[in-house]
């Protein structure tokens, strides 16, 4: 026998549902659109404090700097919503910007193709150990981030060989613009929109929510768990190969030296926007906010001139972790009630 | 027609036949209990059934033709959906996307239409009695409404089969009423339902047919009219009948074993807690096993998990022989000799991953080592102690605690829980989720630690178990104690003629 029979909830019960309801709402609009928020913060600060902040020519500079970090945080922020990570991606900017202009001199579609053909393997391999074999992810994308420089060094000798681009379209694709906004900024703007409306709005989109909220109840719906952490990786993969062809398209050669850092500034950014490291919870958005945030602090920094860029690092490093504090006091506010 | 039979299905695994030569049939429209003890083989069956596991031998034949599901999806659009005992659904998502996971509808653009989603999200479960924002997360919705968002789930896939592994073991009497409202209706529309309950009320009001597993073996099935109540649990249990009838319905003895003149072991005093409790207050002698009875949400947990030092208390004194327990913290409260067993085992008690050694060794490490260092044989001597004391049946002391029974990964707690060498121990529903069998073996375990002079606090929510588990209940509600049973008056009338009382002043 079961005790309570033909018992109503008690009032304080009731109250209590209503009462978790509202701080979820509350929880949920705070995780959601806090970095837009901060954003527009520093951003109005910026536009009273540095008279140069405002000019169109260092706003396009700000964009410009940001895309190759927002492709890769594009795609950093699938991965993390499944509860993954992918620490090979930096190693996959600097390896994709070497082999598109080393590929330029074949034409501008070799350009593109070689880097995401290898970068995009690499997510493959990546995707299928983690799906398959069950390996952590933080081992085996560390593990392509090893394997991906040293295939860089491999193919530029240490290091030391810097292709140069000889091909004048591939160039003006890095340089030139439109509507005073550089073609790089329209590319990234435009992958963005379609990764966020994937992601909000389509079936595997849904199926990533689901991996990361919860990988069992998900396999048990019938959702494809496997195939969805492939992708993930795979578009990771691709989208940091493609990065890495636009920095080369900019600079006009392939830098061996950059990139170094470039996961961790991605995890940075995704986590600042308001995704959730244990996965379920984030959106594009967020994302958006917590790379142009980096990038507008970064931008001050150099604005202020006689302070050490270093000092970006220390802010943003600052920010993270008091991001991270947040979110984790919204996300125990959320159990508790 | 049968609508799904098993023919002379076994699966092995290293060292256990799980399911030896079972066989079942499911006819249409049938309603048909799945029942046996921990370790019986149901689990297994379950998942035979619906794809995650292949049978080693025999055959499945699903409307009449061979059947072979080679992953939970294949068995889910063939038409065989499953509710889980643990409600498996993503808490993160929406109610609305949840409900159509995989099955989202789409506009012309391939992309999910949500208005239309979250429209029919709304149509559908209003059927389930589930009126709330299908727009909210489904992790904040109570339990038993979560259970009916699985339900209309598993019955929205155009399933002709559902499997409903322990489907009330977290609803309320309420939300009972409407789920069995809902298998009447898929009854109606020839649906065949497996249903899997520990509860003996529940298969007499709701199933037609029973099919009784015990050590991987089919014992009977059959007809669930033509069985009479007490032979089923001895077909369940492999004991004599007359055996059963002689015992009661539960393993206690029945005989108080408190010391009434003795110094109370623990003195709970005014606890207070925002909303929650109101000045609580109850001794517990040594010997004594002393109830806390009450409706969900009366404060009983909280209580609970106050007195461990897990629950925020603005005010109260907790006294442990004689001395005052101050700032109580999960710690401290051990070290007093307080030991609590949290109402869910799975997310505050055990740690499933690690061994059944493992398990019962965190909770020595502190009495065992020196320097830090731990001395094996130390370990080895109290795991086999309590392995042997407590009867915890593993392969190994080795084994993994998440592969054990319910029964046994609660035992594996009790054995942690004593190790720690406790004055008080705190039982918040030791035998919920767990088979006959083992609720048996877990009752008069409690009886044999009382009789050895612990302090007992039991919480249940079984009625019958609070009753004749316990020397005296203290009766609460919304937190605030609204009457004390002793001696002759321990009784299921008198709690419920005491919930029934008064409101408090």
């Amino acid at each position: 026998m079961t005790m309570g029979l033909a018992s109503e909830p008690s009032a304080i019960v009731v109250e209590d549902v209503r009462k978790a309801e509202r701080t979820d709402r509350i929880v949920g609009t705070v995780q959601r659109q806090g970095a837009p928020a901060v954003l527009i913060v520093v951003v109005l600060i910026a536009l009273a404090t540095f008279p140069n902040f405002r000019s169109l020519d260092n706003t396009a500079t700000i964009l410009v700097a940001a895309a190759p970090p927002m492709l890769i945080a594009l795609g950093m922020t699938f991965v993390i919503i499944t509860g993954g990570i992918d620490l090979s991606v930096g190693s996959l900017y600097v390896l994709g910007g070497v082999l598109a202009a080393w590929a330029s001199q074949y034409g501008i579609l070799a350009a593109f193709l070689l880097p995401l053909a290898v970068c995009g393997t690499i997510g493959v391999v990546n995707g299928l150990l983690i799906a398959y074999t069950r390996m952590a992810p933080f081992i085996v994308t560390l593990a392509a981030l090893l394997g991906a420089r040293g295939l860089m060094r491999a193919i530029s000798s240490e290091g030391s060989d810097t292709y140069l681009v000889r091909n004048d379209a591939f160039r003006k694709l890095g340089n030139g613009s439109f509507l005073d906004i550089g073609y790089q900024v329209w590319l990234v703007a435009a992958l963005v929109v379609i990764g966020l409306v994937v992601l909000a709005r389509s079936r595997f989109g849904a199926s990533v929510y689901a991996v990361g909220g919860s990988e069992d109840a998900a396999s048990l719906m019938g959702v494809p768990v496997r195939r969805t952490k492939v992708w993930v990786y795979v578009l990771s993969g691709l989208l940091a190969g493609l990065a890495g062809a636009i920095n080369a398209a900019k600079l006009g050669s392939g830098v061996t030296v950059l990139g170094t850092g470039m996961e961790l500034d991605a995890i940075a950014a995704v986590v600042i926007g308001g995704t959730l490291l244990t996965g379920g919870a984030g959106t594009i958005a967020g994302t958006i906010a917590g790379v142009l945030l980096l990038g507008v602090i970064q931008n001050l920094i150099n604005q202020v001139g006689n302070v050490n860029s270093n000092w970006q690092q220390v802010i943003s490093g600052t920010f993270l972790a008091l991001v991270v504090v947040a979110q984790t006091y919204l996300v125990r506010l959320r159990r508790v009630t | 027609m049968a609508l799904l039979e098993v023919n002379d299905v076994s699966k092995i695994f290293p060292g256990v036949r799980a399911l030896d030569q079972v066989s079942f049939t499911l006819q249409p429209g049938e309603v048909h209990a799945l029942v046996g003890e921990n370790g019986a083989g149901k689990s297994t069956l379950i998942k035979v059934l619906t794809g995650v596991y292949q049978p080693d031998g025999g055959e499945l034949r699903y409307q009449d033709q061979p059947a072979r599901f080679g992953t939970p999806m294949d068995a889910q659009q063939a038409g065989i959906s499953t509710i889980y005992q643990e409600v498996n659904l993503v808490p993160l998502m929406s109610v609305a996307q949840n409900l159509f996971l995989g099955r989202e509808p789409r506009t012309r653009l391939g992309l999910i239409d949500r208005k239309r989603m979250d429209r029919e999200a709304r149509e559908i479960l209003t059927g389930y009695g589930v009126t709330a924002d299908v727009r909210r997360r489904l992790g904040t919705l109570a339990l038993g409404a979560q259970q009916m968002v699985a339900l209309a789930r598993a019955v929205m896939i155009d399933a002709k089969v559902v499997i409903m592994d322990e489907p009330t073991s977290s609803l309320e009497p309420r939300e009972v009423q409407t789920l069995f409202g809902v298998i009447r209706d898929l009854h109606a529309r020839g649906i065949g339902i497996v249903y899997v309950s520990h509860r003996l009320d529940e298969l007499y009001q709701i199933c037609d047919a029973v099919t009784i597993l015990r050590d991987g073996k089919l014992v009977h099935t059959g007809k669930l009219a033509d069985l009479e109540r007490i032979k089923l649990v001895s077909l369940m249990l492999g004991r004599d009948m007359a055996e059963v009838r002689r015992e009661g319905a539960t393993a206690f003895s029945g005989t108080a074993t408190g010391d009434t003149e003795a110094a109370p072991v623990l003195r709970v005093s005014e606890l207070n807690s925002r909303h929650k409790l109101h000045d609580v207050s109850f001794d517990v002698r040594p010997g004594e096993v002393v109830g806390l009875g009450g409706l969900l949400g009366a404060g009983r947990s909280e209580t609970i998990k106050a007195i461990g030092g897990a629950y925020h208390l603005d005010s109260g004194d907790i006294q442990v022989d004689g001395q005052d327990l101050k700032k109580p913290t999960p710690v401290r409260a051990v070290e007093f000799g307080i030991a609590v067993q949290p109402e869910d085992r799975k997310a505050e008690g055990i740690v499933p991953g690690l061994s059944v050694r493992e398990n019962i060794a965190l909770a020595v490490l502190p009495r065992v080592s020196r320097f830090g260092f731990v001395s094996d044989g130390k370990v080895d001597e109290i795991v086999d102690r309590y392995i042997e004391r407590l009867r915890i049946k593993a392969s190994s002391p080795d084994q993994a605690v998440g592969d054990l029974s319910g029964g046994n990964q609660q035992k594996v707690l009790l054995a942690r829980l004593l190790a720690t060498d406790p004055k008080v121990l705190l039982l918040d529903e030791p035998t919920r989720g767990i088979d006959v069998g083992a609720k048996a073996e877990v009752q008069s375990l409690i009886d044999e630690l009382a009789a050895e002079g612990l302090g007992v606090v039991l919480v249940s929510s079984d009625a019958e178990e609070l009753v004749e588990g316990s020397d005296r209940v203290v009766v609460l509600r919304d937190g605030v104690v609204v009457g004390t049973l002793t001696g002759a008056d321990v009784t299921t009338e008198d709690l419920m003629a005491t919930i029934a009382t008064e409101a408090h002043p």
